[in-house]
């Protein structure tokens, strides 16, 4: 337990003296300094001109904050493929592990430790931002969108799922060949939820069921589309008013098999990096 | 009785058709200074990675300080400084050893008193707060040297240690090295300069691809003998009496004249050396000079890889 917390301690150095959470931290602030100030001049427009009902105004500014939180998820998304991708592949590329795999400890610390310390940055940038984004979103108009500590979490399983895969596919490709298969997974799954979400629209039986595959496949855009659902009032998701209402609302199965899916693909990283020659 | 820390039977290792490591069949005992030799490719560092667990080995079997490849109680007393060693360049000296100070599972002041005793050995005390990114090289193969060290181990590897380092890097290596012998640590050494390897090692053995091709015990008896040569007349200028000339091919073997007055034999052991002398002085004869030298591992490398190798 020690030399786990040790690793995820050391890996959080990293990112702290490689500047990167300095870099989130930066632009995450950037992307809500630029958030609050397109609300607030939104809602200046709104009181100003276009006199609205109280559910036309929630229905707008419901989009908003899903937009925002849509930016937050693409953002999240990003951080959790990135910042990982050479923890383990360019440390053995350089022959920094070969001195610490030769230490007691066994190396299914060394993975669960590195991935305890990225999980946590990515979910401390997910709740700055999403946080931060839903915060000023209540404070300038004193709107909350419904469901976030449902849709929260999803969105945390989503950039779990990603960084997950991100962490076992340095275990065994170099630092691009990872970068390159995660987003290409990432990408798979985004082409996969549109066609089924455009399936089901028309009725479309087979170009719905390839996107269900491609979810099983990569659970991460089913899960955005499952949160999105949760954090929108019924009668925008049931008129399907914007891009973020689903028209095929991926079930509960599908958080089931995300969690597996985290699991799994652990279990893949820990398998590979054992036997692993460094 | 000597205790043995590590024991190797026909361990091999295969990367798909590259055969890298044929045979290794070795023994250490606990204390000694072990130089393995070799040249480049020849398959030292995989055999090391593979007593360190690092790599694991296609076949044959291994034990070190008595447990099985890889253990984790066993690799607690072990200590390793690879080659080109690299390391989080981004933290200070002093956090890379208290980082690998933790993962021995040292902690808390006796982390801390033996981070500063080892930054003074290795002459980092000054540098223990700066970066590692800035050291130079000597400085990182230093701080490398003193994580190796840090637990105590009881055998500790060190993948050519010196190369790159330059005259003061090396004595303080070879330094260390002694001083572990000292405390009992075994010194397992791969290396191909043969210089720092004489100085340091107690026995060596000389691996061709893959394969140890012969063990050799670093005393003069073992590598071949002392060659002496001796310049010397007899009484008054003249020539050297038959007498002392059968004496002296009775002393030592391939007894040459290469000219009258010069003559080469070869004697067992060092301690022949000074008897010799005492010896030629009391028949008489007038000594000129007596030089003794031993043939350098350079020699016996050379010998032992025969002249199939080419520069690696």
């Amino acid at each position: 337990m020690s030399s786990l917390l040790a690793v995820a301690e050391n890996t959080l150095r990293e990112a702290v003296r490689k500047r990167v959470l300095l870099a989130a931290l930066v632009f995450g602030t950037a992307f809500l300094a630029l958030f609050a100030l397109g609300i607030s001049s939104v809602e200046r427009d709104m009181l100003k001109h276009a006199p609205m009902s109280l559910m036309q105004r929630r229905l707008f500014l419901n989009f908003v904050v899903m937009a925002g939180l849509y930016a937050v998820n693409f953002l999240t998304v990003m951080t959790a493929a990135f910042m990982p991708v050479d923890t383990l592949s360019g440390e053995i590329a350089s022959g920094v592990m070969q001195t610490v795999a030769a230490k007691p400890v066994r190396r299914s610390t060394i993975v669960l430790g590195k991935w305890l310390a990225y999980w946590l940055v990515v979910a401390g940038y997910l709740a700055l931002l999403a946080g931060g984004a839903l915060a000023i979103m209540r404070g300038l108009t004193g709107f909350t969108p419904p469901h976030i500590e449902l849709g929260l979490p999803l969105m945390l399983l989503e950039a779990t799922v990603i960084l997950s895969l991100s962490i076992a596919g340095g275990t065994r490709l170099s630092t691009i060949a990872n970068g390159v298969a995660v987003f290409g997974l990432y990408g798979l799954a985004f082409l996969g939820s549109w066609f089924e979400q455009i399936g089901t629209l028309m009725n479309n039986g087979s170009a719905a069921t390839l996107g269900t595959i491609t979810s099983l496949l990569m659970p991460s855009e089913a899960l955005w589309q499952r949160a999105a659902w949760f954090m929108q009032p019924p009668i925008m998701r049931d008129l399907h008013l914007t891009p973020f209402s689903p028209a095929s609302l991926p079930s509960e199965a599908m958080v089931w098999w995300a969690l597996g899916y985290v699991l799994v693909t652990l279990a893949f990283a820990l398998v590979g990096f054992r036997k692993r020659a460094l | 009785m000597t205790d043995t820390v590590l024991t190797t039977r026909g361990l091999h290792k295969r990367f798909d058709a590259k055969l890298a490591v044929a045979d290794l069949s070795l023994s250490l005992r606990q204390g000694e200074v072990f130089g393995f030799l070799g040249p480049n490719g020849a398959g030292k560092t995989t055999s090391l990675k593979m007593l360190l667990g690092l790599v694991t080995p296609s076949g044959g079997s291994a034990t070190v300080l008595g447990a099985p490849l890889g253990d984790l109680h066993a690799r607690a007393r072990m200590g390793f400084l690879p080659e080109h060693f690299r390391f989080h360049d981004w933290l200070t000296g002093r956090e890379l050893l208290r980082y690998h100070g933790r993962l021995y599972g040292m902690k808390g002041p006796h982390l801390e008193a033996r981070i500063e005793t080892l930054l003074a050995r290795v002459d980092l005390l000054d540098a223990g707060e700066r970066a590692v990114r800035g050291y130079s090289k000597g400085m990182l193969q230093r701080v490398g040297l003193a994580q190796a060290i840090l637990n105590h181990p009881a055998i500790v590897f060190l993948d050519e240690p010196t190369s790159g380092l330059d005259p003061l890097g090396r004595r303080l290596v070879r330094d260390v090295i002694k001083e572990l012998r000292e405390q009992g640590t075994t010194v397992f050494l791969n290396s191909h300069l043969l210089g720092e390897v004489e100085a340091t090692c107690d026995r060596v053995a000389f691996v061709k691809e893959g394969r140890i091709v012969r063990e050799l015990v670093l005393a003069a008896s073992a590598m071949g003998g002392v060659e002496v040569e001796i310049r010397l007349t007899g009484p008054g200028g003249g020539p050297v009496p038959a007498l002392v000339r059968d004496e002296l091919a009775r002393r030592g073997e391939d007894l040459v004249w290469s000219e009258p007055g010069v003559a080469r034999l070869r004697v067992a052991v060092d301690d022949a050396v000074p008897a010799l002398a005492r010896w030629l002085v009391g028949t008489g004869v007038e000594l000129h000079g007596l030089t003794a030298r031993r043939p350098s591992l350079e020699d016996v490398f050379l010998e032992v890889m025969g002249d199939d190798q080419r520069p690696g």
